[in-house]
């Protein structure tokens, strides 16, 4: 299968923690296409951070890879060595995090940092620069040659984001890997930068795993959606799947207590009651069994089967073993 | 009847030179205006939302109302009591009135308090007597949703909607008939936000407050507020009625900002106003409309002449050349 840029498979992770293993990611199966933009959804505590750390094979010292792992392309990347590894970020797959400000080197010029990171390729340090140049006119960012000798704190946090776009997108990776991009943002940035990442993603045809808890964002960006909960992919499928037909009850509830999604003027917004389950002592049943409207008795003793639900829409709940899919 | 809260022309400077730097440029400005003239007017058990973009100074303005920052000019009148020029310890019985909920939740407790030291601190602080502490923290916890046992716990111990809700019964330790909550919401996962707003909500209708709530968050302004303002670059653009406003925005720029808010569903078509630029440095403010550099619709009166408030009878105002055209 080499139409898949990415493959996670039956991965699960634990952490070493004083009262014991701490099973962050239980089983998680997602695949990235060439050329996709896949959306991972998913609130504090459901794992998506471990998840990246697998990915990028940069995980806590008290980590530990229980089964399965990660191909990138043809390259099962838990069999690496650490040079081989090293030698894939920031080649085939790079990164854009979360907070421009802090993911910069405050003390190196933008330029400089754009040209560090092409060490790879053996051009001149001019035609680097005159590289860096281009990628920063392609971000939008105005007067390009002169602004790459300003360094970080010259720039406002939208530029900044986009500058570490550009860097990321520089080395013309495989797989572009965000990180919540947009969260320190504003709202009108926010926007500049979707459609910047559109843009680029359909001129490069590089894949991007994009992480947001941003759901007007994933609908708009992504053409793939996972949905994660406390460490568990409870549905996947693709963005109208999700958006139009959400087959898991985490996934109607995460979509109802959208207020952007309410459009009558409420009082009383919808939340989902109850708090995230000790990964420590697992809960055998459902994971969101706790939390559940529709949970039942078989919801706390067995864990659901992954269902089906059409091509590359799977949901995990019980509630789909006698109704089948909600497709009619 | 009495203003309950209002406030006019406020405007708070910050230097942005030292004295030394400022004589030697013979610079005889060397301030920027935070927050550049705003007025508004919080009514008894009302929602007023204050919403803007990072540095459009909407928690400068927030903490001039509660003396956190002195306003130069301009007059905050609490309950008919002129605010500016207050001296701290003259404002301090005040704020016994004006409760604040700060931005970060979990940052804005001390680490090394319980909760329950955390949430009686008001009374100690202002000096009310109480007979018992715990009975105190017991009963705030209780009009906050958290269980009794969580007195002994400390910041650390808590998630970040929990935090919140500690912060909240922080600010209702001493019965406050306001609270300005900066950015209530801000890192909070939607399912946890929406318990956030209702507790809110619940609170203001049962004890009758009023809130002042600073966010950027549009689509929850429109669910929990009754007027709200947007502010660019420290002035009031557009003011009004929540629902008037989402209706029909008047300003270019509250028309993006709601155009920016996108539905969570993929075949939503976007006839969104997208903005061009970044935001200008409040040193070197744009002439004419401050908002003409990102404007998608501006005309050449907009880089030259300052435009009007236009006010409708309902209280709708709105600063835009394009206005005063139709």
């Amino acid at each position: 299968m080499t139409d898949l840029i990415l493959d996670v498979h039956n991965l699960s992770i634990d952490y070493r923690t004083p009262r014991g293993k701490l099973k962050a990611l239980r089983n998680i199966n997602m695949q990235i296409p060439k050329g996709k933009i896949v959306g991972i959804v998913g609130e504090s505590g459901c794992g998506k951070s471990t998840l990246i750390g697998a990915i990028i094979n940069l995980l806590a010292s008290n980590a530990e890879v229980v089964q399965g792992g990660v191909k990138l392309a043809d390259d099962e990347l838990f069999e690496l060595s650490n040079k081989q590894m090293q030698s894939l970020r920031g080649d085939r797959f790079s990164m854009v995090f979360q907070d421009p400000m802090t993911s910069l080197n405050p003390v190196v010029s933008i330029g400089n940092q754009m040209i560090d990171i092409q060490y790879r390729d053996k051009i001149s340090k001019k035609e680097k620069a005159a590289k860096a140049a281009m990628m920063l006119d392609r971000v939008g960012i105005p007067d390009p040659e002169s602004r790459l000798s300003q360094y970080p704190h010259e720039f406002s946090g939208g530029m900044l984001q986009r500058i570490a776009i550009a860097m990321a997108l520089l080395v013309e990776p495989e797989l572009l890997i965000a990180d919540e991009p947009t969260t320190a943002l504003d709202a009108t940035l926010e926007v500049q930068i979707i459609y910047r990442l559109k843009e680029l993603q359909a001129s490069q045809g590089c894949s991007i795993l994009f992480i947001s808890h941003h759901l007007g964002v994933i609908a708009e960006l992504c053409d793939e959606v996972v949905v994660m909960y406390s460490g568990e992919v409870v549905e996947k499928g693709s963005v109208r799947d999700i958006f139009h037909n959400p087959s898991h009850p985490y996934t109607q509830k995460l979509l109802q207590c959208d207020p952007a999604a309410i459009k009558q003027k409420t009082r009383d917004l919808p939340t989902i009651l109850g708090s995230l389950p000790d990964l420590i002592e697992v809960p055998k049943g459902c994971i969101f069994a706790e939390r559940c409207d529709a949970a039942t008795a078989t919801c706390y003793e067995q864990r659901p089967k992954a269902h089906q639900l059409n091509e590359n829409h799977v949901a995990s709940c019980h509630l789909l073993d006698e109704a089948g899919a909600l497709y009619a | 009847m009495l203003n309950f809260l209002e406030a006019r022309d406020v405007r708070v400077r910050f230097r942005s030179k030292s004295v030394i730097k400022s004589l030697i440029e013979r610079d005889d400005d060397p301030f920027l205006d935070a927050v550049c003239g705003v007025s508004l007017n919080v009514k008894p058990g009302e929602t007023f939302a204050i919403v803007g973009e990072s540095g459009s100074g909407k928690t400068t303005l927030a903490r001039a109302i509660t003396g956190l920052v002195k306003a130069q000019e301009g007059s905050i009148r609490y309950q008919d009591k002129e605010l500016i020029g207050l001296s701290n310890s003259q404002f301090r019985p005040l704020r016994r009135d004006i409760a604040m909920m700060f931005q970060d939740p979990i940052g804005s407790l001390s680490p090394r308090q319980t909760v329950e030291a955390l949430i009686t601190e008001p009374f100690k602080i202002h000096g009310v007597k109480v007979d018992d502490y715990a009975e105190e923290a017991r009963k705030l916890l209780a009009m906050v949703g958290l269980p009794a046992h969580f007195a002994s716990r400390y910041p650390f111990q808590l998630s970040g909607g929990q935090a919140r809700r500690v912060g909240v019964a922080r600010a209702l330790a001493l019965s406050p008939k306001l609270i300005v909550a900066d950015e209530p919401t801000a890192g909070l996962d939607v399912s946890v936000q929406g318990e956030i707003l209702n507790l809110l909500a619940k609170l203001q209708s049962e004890l009758g407050l009023s809130l002042l709530i600073i966010t950027h968050n549009l689509s929850v302004v429109r669910h929990i507020s009754d007027r709200m303002g947007i502010m660019y670059l420290g002035r009031f653009i557009e003011q009004g009625k929540t629902d008037e406003i989402f209706e029909q925005a008047k300003h270019p720029y509250t028309q993006a900002l709601l155009s920016a808010n996108h539905d969570p569903d993929p075949d939503a078509h976007s006839d969104r106003v997208e903005l061009q630029g970044e935001v200008p440095s409040l040193l070197q403010r744009p002439s004419g409309c401050e908002f003409h550099t990102r404007c998608p619709y501006v005309k050449d009166i907009c880089r030259t002449k300052v435009p009007e408030m236009t006010y409708s009878a309902s209280g709708h105002e709105a600063q835009c050349h394009l206005i005063e055209t139709n």
